[in-house]
C-alpha cells in the first residue's frame, strides 16, 4: 500500500524549486558575484599549470571540466597533501575507522549477535561518527593530584606517535610514501618504542594504582616482545638487503617473503599482537583485573584519542606485516591501461598506482581481519605465561628463521647481500 | 607446560613471610576490590599486593543486604515466595524448592506427584539458566568476550521454557506450599526435548572452544588448589566442593521429592584447581539435560498439581529445615513456626557464603592475574550471600 503525504501537489513542488533556483541567481549575480570580484583585485592570483588561475579559468572549468586536471595534480604532489591526506593521517584515518566497524559487525556474527544496528540506514554504518560525538560531548575529568600537563600531553602523543608510524609506511610505487628514509624499519621500531613510554608516562601523571599497574604491565610487555619484534624483521632484511621499507616492497617482485620466512612471519604476527596491546595480550588493560588499565583515568575525548591512537597503530602494524612479508603493493596488474579510450589529453590516472593501492589495501585489511581474530577466540594471557612466551619461545623461533635465511643466502640459493643487487 | 609449575605452597610460604617483614613497608599497595570494579560484582574485598603477588584478602560482603529473613517474618506463607526469589533471581525456582519443602513439612501438606516432577523439571532448568548465567560472567573475567555471549545467547532457550511453564521470564515465583502454580502447557514436551537436544549439541562446541582452549587452560589450570582437607576444613558446598574430589550433592544424599527414582551421577574432579571448579558446573549442566529427559519420561501424564490451601494458612508451631541443591550448592532453610499464619522465624542458609570463606585462603599467596580466575571459580553470587 502507497502512502502519499498529505497536500502534495506536483505544481506547488515544481514551483518551490523554481523559486529557489530563482533566489539563489538573484543573490549570486547581486551579492556573489561582486564579492568575488572585490577579493580578486586585490589578491594575487597563482600560477597553475601554464595558466592565471581566474574566475573566467574556473567558468571554462565548468564547460571543459578536464581543465581542472592541472590544478589537481598540483594539489596531489605537494606535501600537505601527502601528509594530511593520502598516504598519510587521512587515509590511515579512514582505515582506522572503517577497521572499529568491521571489528565490531565481524566480532558480532562470531558470537551470534548483531552488533551496531541503528545508526544510519544500512547496519549502523553511522555508529562511530554517534560514539564520536558523545566522546566528545562528555567532560573531561582531571583527577585530583593529577600531573595536568602530562595528562593531558598523552593522549595527544600517543595519536601523534601513531601518526608518525603511518608516515613512514610506502603505500603505492612511485613514491607515494610521506617520508621515504633510508633506515625507515629501525625508525619504525624507534618509534613504536614509545607507546609504553607514553602509557607509563599517562599511568603515573594520573595518580592512581589501577593506572600505575597498568603503565608497569605495559613496560613488561614491550622488553619480552621488543626484541623478538625486531629479531622477526631481520631475516627479511638479510634477503633484502636494505632498511628502505620501499626497496624491501621491490625486492619482492619475484615472490613473496613469508615462504623464506614462516617463522619470522608468524613471531611478527604474535608480537604485533602484544604490541597493539590486543586481545590475548591486553594485561595493560585487563579490566578484570586493574579495571581498565593505564587508560582508568581517562575520559571524554581523551579516551577517543587514544582509541584513534590505538586504530592507527593497528593499521601501521598490519601494514607493515604486508610490506615485510606480503609483497606490499605488488600483485597482478587488474586496472586498465586507460578508462577512456582514445583519451590523449593530460591525465592523472595512473594505472600501476592504482593497482598498487588496491592490492596494498586489501592485503592490509586480510592482516587486520587477522588481528581482530583473537578478540573473538581467546581469553586473555597471564602476565608470567606472558614473560615466558616472550623471552623463551619467540626469540628462539626468529633465531632459528635467521638460521635459515642465513643457510639460503650463503647456500648460494639467494643472491648475498639481497636480491636487488 | 612444565615450567609453569610453580608449587602452590612455596608461593603461601612467600606471601606469609612477605607479610610478617614488610607489614610496616610501603612495598604494599593496597587495592580495594570492587563494589565498583569490573571484577567484583555487588562485593569489594580489600587485597594487598606485593609486586604481583597477593599477601592479604579482605572480603567485604553486604553491600545488596534486603533483609530478606526479617521481611519474611511480616508476610504469609504464601505472601513470601514472591520476595523470597529475589536474592538469587537467576536460580529464583531452586531458592523457593527449599522454602517450599520446609513449609510443606511444618503445616503437613502432601505435593501431588504430577506436581512433584514438574518442580523437578522447573528446577533442573533453572540451574541451567544460573551456570549459563555464572559460565558467562566467568568468560569475562577471563577476557574471553564470546564465552560471554554464547552462553547468555544459549541460556534464552531454557528462559523461553520457562517462560512458557510459567509466564515469566526470570522471576517466576512457581513453586509454592503446596506443589506448583500451574499445570504445564500443550506441547512442551516435545518443545523441551528438541530444546534441550539442541544444547546437547552446543554444550559439545563448548568444550572444544573454550574449555580445550590452550590459553584457558594456562590461566585456569594448578591455580588456586583448594585441597580435600581444606575444603571440609572451610565448608564450601556445591561444584566447589565438587571440585575437590568430593562427590556430595543433596539431590543424592538427601533426596527430596522424586530425584530417588531418577538415576543421574554425582559428578567431580579430584584436581582442586580453578579449571576443576570451571569444569565441574559444566558437567553438572550435561548430567542435567539427562535428568529432564528422564523426568519428562517418567511425568504422569495426568492429575493435580497442586494441593489447594487457605490464603492464611496456619500450621502447628514446630519448626523445620530442609535443603536442596542450587546452582551454588546446598541452599537450606530453617522456618519456625508459633502457629500464627506467619512465619516466627525464615533462616536462609546459601551456598554463595559458605564458598566465600575460601576465598582468603586461595586468595593470598597467588598472582593478581589469577585472582579473577580464582574469585569466579568459586561459585559466589553477591546478592544471595547477603540475601
Amino acid at each position: 500500500m502507497v502512502t502519499v503525504p498529505k497536500k502534495f501537489g506536483f505544481g506547488s513542488f515544481v514551483s518551490s524549486i523554481l523559486w529557489l533556483v530563482f533566489w539563489i541567481v538573484v543573490i549570486v549575480t547581486l551579492v556573489g558575484l561582486p564579492l568575488i570580484f572585490i577579493i580578486l583585485f586585490y589578491v594575487p592570483l597563482p600560477y597553475i599549470g601554464d595558466e592565471v588561475l581566474t574566475p573566467y579559468l574556473f567558468f571554462s572549468m565548468m564547460v571543459d571540466p578536464t581543465r581542472t586536471i592541472p590544478i589537481i595534480k598540483f594539489l596531489i604532489h605537494t606535501d600537505i597533501f601527502r601528509v594530511m591526506v593520502f598516504p598519510g593521517f587521512g587515509y590511515a584515518a579512514i582505515i582506522a575507522a572503517v577497521t572499529i566497524f568491521v571489528e565490531r559487525k565481524f566480532l558480532a556474527k562470531m558470537q551470534l549477535r548483531v552488533g551496531p544496528y541503528y545508526v544510519g540506514r544500512w547496519e549502523g554504518i553511522l555508529q562511530l561518527m554517534a560514539d564520536g560525538l558523545k566522546l566528545i560531548s562528555k567532560e573531561i575529568i582531571v583527577p585530583s593530584g593529577a600531573d595536568k600537563l602530562l595528562f593531558w600531553l598523552a593522549p595527544v602523543l600517543f595519536v601523534a606517535t601513531a601518526a608518525a608510524v603511518t608516515a613512514l609506511i610506502p603505500v603505492a610505487p612511485g613514491g607515494w610514501v610521506v617520508a621515504d628514509i633510508d633506515v625507515g624499519l629501525i625508525a619504525v621500531f624507534a618509534i613504536l618504542g614509545f607507546f609504553p613510554l607514553i602509557a607509563l608516562l599517562f599511568s603515573w601523571a594520573s595518580n592512581s594504582k589501577y593506572p600505575f599497574i597498568g603503565g608497569l604491565r605495559a613496560l613488561h610487555q614491550m622488553v619480552a616482545f621488543e626484541i623478538p619484534f625486531i629479531l622477526s624483521a631481520l631475516s627479511v632484511v638479510l634477503v633484502a638487503g636494505t632498511l628502505n621499507l620501499t626497496e624491501i616492497v621491490e625486492s619482492q617482485y619475484l615472490y613473496w617473503f613469508i615462504i623464506i620466512a614462516p617463522i619470522s612471519a608468524f613471531v611478527f604476527y604474535i608480537s604485533s599482537l602484544a604490541e597493539l596491546e590486543r586481545i590475548p595480550f591486553d594485561l595493560p588493560e585487563a579490566e578484570s583485573e586493574i579495571v581498565a588499565g593505564w587508560i582508568t583515568e581517562t575520559s571524554g575525548m581523551l579516551y577517543g584519542l587514544i582509541q584513534l591512537g590505538t586504530y592507527l597503530k593497528l593499521y601501521a602494524l598490519a601494514a607493515l606485516f604486508v610490506i615485510l612479508f606480503l609483497g606490499g603493493w605488488t600483485g597482478p596488474q587488474i586496472f586498465p591501461e586507460e578508462i577512456i579510450p582514445g583519451y590523449t589529453g593530460e591525465k592523472i590516472y595512473n594505472h600501476i598506482v592504482i593497482n598498487g593501492i588496491f592490492w596494498f589495501t586489501l592485503k592490509t585489511f586480510g592482516m587486520i581481519i587477522l588481528f581482530l581474530l583473537p578478540r573473538g577466540i581467546s581469553p586473555r594471557i597471564r602476565i608470567d605465561i606472558l614473560l615466558h612466551t616472550g623471552w623463551y619461545k619467540l626469540i628462539v623461533l626468529c633465531f632459528i628463521n635467521i638460521f635459515a635465511v642465513l643457510t639460503l643466502i650463503y647456500g648460494g640459493i639467494i643472491p648475498t647481500g639481497g636480491i636487488l643487487q | 607446560m612444565e615450567n609453569f609449575d610453580y608449587k602452590i605452597n612455596d608461593t603461601q610460604k612467600l606471601g606469609l613471610e612477605i607479610i610478617k617483614e614488610a607489614s610496616f613497608d610501603d612495598r604494599l599497595m593496597t587495592l580495594s576490590v570492587g563494589p565498583q570494579h569490573p571484577g567484583s560484582g555487588h562485593f569489594r574485598f580489600v587485597i594487598k599486593i606485593d609486586g604481583d603477588y597477593i599477601v592479604f584478602c579482605d572480603p567485604d560482603p553486604g553491600y545488596v543486604h534486603r533483609g530478606e529473613e526479617k521481611m519474611a517474618e511480616y508476610r504469609t506463607y504464601i505472601q513470601n515466595i514472591p520476595h523470597l526469589e529475589r536474592p538469587v533471581i537467576h536460580d529464583s525456582t531452586n531458592i523457593t524448592y527449599s522454602y517450599s519443602l520446609a513449609v510443606e513439612e511444618l503445616l503437613g501438606i502432601a505435593v501431588p506427584r504430577r506436581g512433584q516432577f514438574i518442580r523437578a523439571i522447573a528446577s533442573e532448568f533453572n540451574r541451567q539458566i544460573y551456570t549459563l548465567y555464572w559460565l558467562a560472567i566467568y568468560g569475562i573475567f577471563l577476557g574471553h568476550s564470546t564465552m560471554f555471549m554464547w552462553p547468555a545467547g544459549d541460556r534464552e532457550l531454557f528462559i523461553d521454557l520457562m517462560e512458557a511453564l510459567t509466564g515469566a521470564r526470570v522471576t517466576h515465583a512457581f513453586n509454592i506450599p503446596g506443589g506448583v502454580r500451574n499445570d504445564i502447557p500443550n506441547g512442551f514436551k516435545e518443545r523441551c526435548l528438541r530444546q534441550v537436544s539442541y544444547f546437547e549439541k552446543r554444550l559439545n562446541e563448548y568444550e572444544d572452544i573454550f574449555y580445550n582452549n590452550p590459553l584457558f587452560r594456562q590461566r585456569t589450570e594448578k591455580v588456586g588448589i583448594l585441597t580435600k582437607e581444606d575444603a571440609i576444613k572451610l565448608g564450601v558446598t556445591g561444584s566447589v566442593l565438587r571440585a575437590s574430589g568430593i562427590p556430595y550433592d543433596i539431590r543424592k544424599v538427601e533426596p527430596y521429592d522424586v530425584y530417588d527414582e531418577i538415576d543421574f551421577k554425582v559428578q567431580y574432579l579430584k584436581t582442586c584447581d580453578s579449571f576443576a571448579r570451571s569444569y565441574v558446573p559444566f558437567l553438572d549442566m550435561k548430567e542435567s539435560c539427562y535428568i529432564i529427559k528422564q523426568l519428562l519420561d517418567k511425568m504422569p501424564e495426568s492429575g493435580d498439581v497442586r494441593t489447594k490451601l487457605q490464603s492464611n494458612v496456619k500450621g502447628q508451631s514446630g519448626e523445620s529445615y530442609k535443603r536442596v541443591e542450587s546452582g551454588r550448592g546446598a541452599l537450606g532453610y530453617y522456618v519456625v513456626s508459633d502457629g500464627s499464619p506467619k512465619p516466627y522465624r525464615v533462616k536462609i542458609s546459601v551456598g554463595s557464603f559458605r564458598n566465600i570463606l575460601a576465598l582468603p585462603h586461595l586468595l593470598v599467596g597467588s598472582k593478581l592475574g589469577d585472582m579473577p580466575a580464582i574469585y569466579w571459580s568459586l561459585n559466589y553470587w553477591p546478592v544471595e550471600a547477603d540475601r
